[in-house]
């Protein structure tokens, strides 16, 4: 079978398009190419959503933490405090059970028993708090003087915020966002290794290389071809975020450009 | 000081080839009967009793290793330990890459478990143990396979309704029906997979694999083995 | 254990609760929590010496050095950590074994790659095959510390590399002006100060170093996860003297308070640590602590 054929058969294999039964004889490098590739689908569709639904909770979570009345701070602060204390894996495991409890109240949360829907629940709350964290520092290190200088302008309230605060919260949070975007589409690969069960066997990258381990008995070929998609894949999240800062940090000279970047606060 | 380590080298070299060599046997620890932890966090089970009996009638010492299903092979072939002996199925897929001793449980039936009596297991949602004979098999049945990474969260997902029936060796699953009391039960045919247990050991090991084969022909010539399976497995089990 | 624990059908619910929580098993969990703690306890420092051995590299004028330096940060932070747990220990022990296979048992003739078979004589075997239980397990704890430490390694470098260069460049140039070379500015002016600019990014790298604990049983170190989970599970009495449903949820429980426990404990003593730096700076942080002081 020619790899062109391979890839035509599996190439959306994790979706359920194609071939039903994986490969189970004669192990190609192409298939292993071809189908963890397919899971990586997965790992991007998770990273993606989560991290754009996570940026404005993070911004709403962030901006809480810092508000001075306290029935807005201390929820959000225990929102913060328990996604980025306790570990993922163990952040699955309730929410896989809420969700199934969940299933006998009312049939609308029936998706959320599957991975599609339910791990992304948790992925989206889980990057939410840290991202708010990130922010929530940044927006302590904003220097005093942007924030006079917006009142000199008479701006306040939403205005203030909106042109003042907020743009320069970015700036300094940017480097720490990268980083935390790279640990977010890492962390897609818990999904179906310890939380949500593997449907009809469409999973993520690392449930097909897993599954290769296990038929090939050889851990040396599946995990660096996974090891060498997720190099790429982090190389295309720095490029982007890379670009987003460029944009942030345009009005500024080159060489204040590199200093902004370098602030101490935010390195992950 | 140069010395010293020359004398713990030796020393090492001709322990290795002194008569009481240690075999490591390793297993997974979460099967229960063939393999599982007890009170006292040690191994137990029919293949503990059964291991410890083949390395005394073969003169070895033997030792108890536990470690994660998915990485049982790789462990072994890299000699991290000497023996699987984990409940594992010999098929030819595995036959390739390691070898088996003889089986010590005969070729056994793979069951269905649901919570109600009519359930089709060709169509509805199956769930299995992932990278077990029995997740491929359900695969292939054209069933929805839902695949968890523990066979306690295969049963308990059959119990909260998220799979329609488990499917698993029957041996795994007659003390599981038997104490729910009969709100689990086994529906469908039986399935014959695989050719039996056996344990696993590298191709190289050729030694090895010849002093536990006679260990366990003489097991099967004698009848303890059949006593062992029926005291672990019940009345009803297979026997040689 | 306890002595009345002969016969737990016949307990009251206190007393059987008493035994149960002192099965051998249960004294494994706890002792997992130990486990885990001295495992962070020397993974931390050593994961820091090797993000300072990479960051100084990363540097280096050398460009072998520093290609070797930046190659370690870029591949290490781009794989995710459970797909390199899952084949580089193996990986490890078998480069291990192979270079004291090379030294111990020159004379050896057989191919030490024999199909899928990675062997290497008896006497090269890390640790040996004839070694007591507790050194495989003593063994493959410190595998396990190597293997967090090049991970976290690779992040502390990257937090470290910028660190020295958020060291301003007015210092380094009054180095200079007093003639000190390049290996004296580094350790005497720039190694002292980037430990302010760094701290923010290392204590965010304890927080994920401690949340990735559960991944050791990939490592073969029973930690508190894996007994949680075997504890936790569904216990026939067949099999064992106290027989319970599904309790996994009540041992996760207790996972998730021990987490968020230690996550506290390192947050305030992190914060005391940060609110020293921050103070007197003209940030909107700085500002406040004025305000509340005054």
């Amino acid at each position: 079978m020619s790899c062109t054929q391979t890839i035509m058969d599996y190439g959306l294999r994790s979706l359920g398009y194609g071939e039903r039964l994986l490969p189970r004889t004669d192990f190609t490098l192409c298939q292993q190419f071809t189908l963890i590739g397919s899971g990586l689908i997965w790992n991007i569709y998770f990273g993606a959503l989560a991290l754009i639904a996570g940026f404005f909770l993070a911004t709403a979570l962030a901006l809480g933490k810092g508000a001075r009345p306290a029935w807005i701070r201390k929820p959000s602060e225990w929102f913060i405090f328990v996604f980025r204390g306790s570990p993922l894996f163990i952040q699955f495991f309730f929410a896989y059970f809420l969700f199934l409890s969940l299933k006998g109240v009312s049939p609308i949360f029936d998706p959320f028993s599957s991975a599609w829907l339910g791990a992304l629940v948790v992925l989206f709350f889980n990057t939410a708090a840290y991202s708010a964290e990130i922010f929530h520092g940044a927006l302590k290190s904003i220097p005093r003087g942007d924030v006079e200088a917006a009142d000199a302008y008479g701006m306040s309230g939403w205005p203030r915020f909106r042109r003042i605060i907020w743009p320069t919260m970015l700036r300094l949070a940017w480097p720490g966002y990268t980083n935390e975007a790279i640990f977010l589409f890492h962390a897609t690969t818990l999904v179906f290794f310890s939380g949500f069960p593997a449907q009809q066997q469409k999973g993520d990258a690392l449930y097909y290389a897993s599954y290769f381990a296990d038929k090939t008995f050889n851990p040396f070929v599946p995990y660096p071809i996974l090891a060498f998609y997720f190099v790429l894949l982090t190389l295309a999240i720095t490029g982007i975020f890379g670009l987003i800062n460029r944009r942030l940090n345009r009005h500024l000279p080159p060489e204040q450009r590199r200093k902004i970047r370098l602030r101490p606060n935010l390195i992950r | 000081m140069n010395k010293l380590i020359l004398t713990t080298a030796a020393l090492a070299l001709t322990a290795s080839m002194g008569m009481a060599q240690t075999v490591r046997m390793g297993t997974e620890g979460a099967y229960p009967p063939y393999n599982f932890l007890n009170d006292k966090g040690e191994v137990d089970g029919f293949e503990r009793e059964l291991g410890d009996e083949l390395c005394k009638r073969a003169e070895l010492t033997c030792e108890w290793v536990t470690t994660d299903w998915d990485g049982i092979i790789p462990n072994l072939v890299s000699g991290n330990y000497d023996t699987i002996i984990a409940g594992m199925s010999i098929t030819a897929e595995r036959d390739e890459v390691i070898d088996f001793t003889q089986n010590y449980i005969p070729p056994a039936s793979s069951a269905y478990v649901g919570a109600s009596a009519d359930i089709d297991v060709a169509t509805a949602v199956i769930s299995a143990q992932a990278a077990t004979i029995q997740a491929g098999h359900v695969a292939e049945s054209g069933a929805t396979l839902l695949e968890f990474a523990t066979p306690e969260e295969t049963v308990a997902s059959v119990r909260n309704g998220e799979a329609d029936a488990v499917f698993a060796d029957k041996d795994y699953l007659v003390p599981i029906v038997e104490e729910s009391g009969g709100a689990l039960m086994f529906v469908g045919e039986d399935v014959q997979l695989g050719g039996g247990v056996g344990m696993g050991l590298r191709e190289s090991d050729t030694e090895l694999r010849d002093k536990f084969d006679a260990a366990i022909q003489s097991m099967k010539d004698d009848g303890t083995l059949n006593t062992l399976i029926t005291k672990w497995f019940g009345e009803g089990a297979a026997t040689f | 254990m306890f002595s009345f624990c002969t016969d737990p059908d016949t307990l009251s619910d206190l007393a059987w609760m008493a035994c149960y929580l002192t099965t051998g098993k249960h004294l494994n969990f706890y002792y997992a929590f130990g486990t885990v703690l001295v495992l962070l306890a020397i993974t931390a420092p050593t994961a820091l010496a090797f993000g300072f051995a990479g960051a100084s590299a990363a540097r280096s004028r050398v460009l072998p050095l520093s290609l070797l330096g930046k190659g370690y940060i870029a591949i290490v932070r781009g794989v995710p950590d459970i797909a390199f747990f899952l084949f580089f220990v193996i990986a490890l022990d078998q480069g291990l074994e192979y270079l004291k296979h090379q030294w111990v048992c020159p004379d050896w003739d057989q191919p030490i790659r024999q199909g899928n078979d990675f062997l290497v004589c008896q006497a090269a075997k890390v640790p040996l095959g004839t070694s007591p239980q507790w050194v495989h397990k003593t063994y493959s704890f410190f595998v396990a510390v190597f293997t967090f430490a090049i991970v976290f390694g690779a992040f502390a470098a990257n937090v470290l590399y910028g660190a020295m260069r958020a060291v301003p460049r007015a210092q380094l140039e009054t180095a200079e002006a007093y003639g000190m070379t390049h290996r004296q500015t580094f350790w005497r002016i720039t190694v002292p100060q980037m430990w302010v600019y760094a701290l923010p990014g290392l204590s965010n790298l304890w927080m994920v170093l401690i949340k990735s604990t559960p991944l050791l049983f990939l490592l073969g170190v029973e930690d508190i996860v894996y007994w949680a989970r075997e504890l936790g599970g569904t216990k026939t009495p067949r099999f064992t003297d106290y027989p319970h449903g599904d309790w996994r949820m009540w041992y996760f429980l207790v996972l998730l308070v021990f987490y968020l426990a230690f996550t506290r404990v390192s947050e305030v003593v992190l914060d005391r640590v940060m609110a020293r730096l921050t103070l007197g700076q003209a940030t909107t942080g700085g500002d406040a602590q004025r305000k509340a002081k005054a």
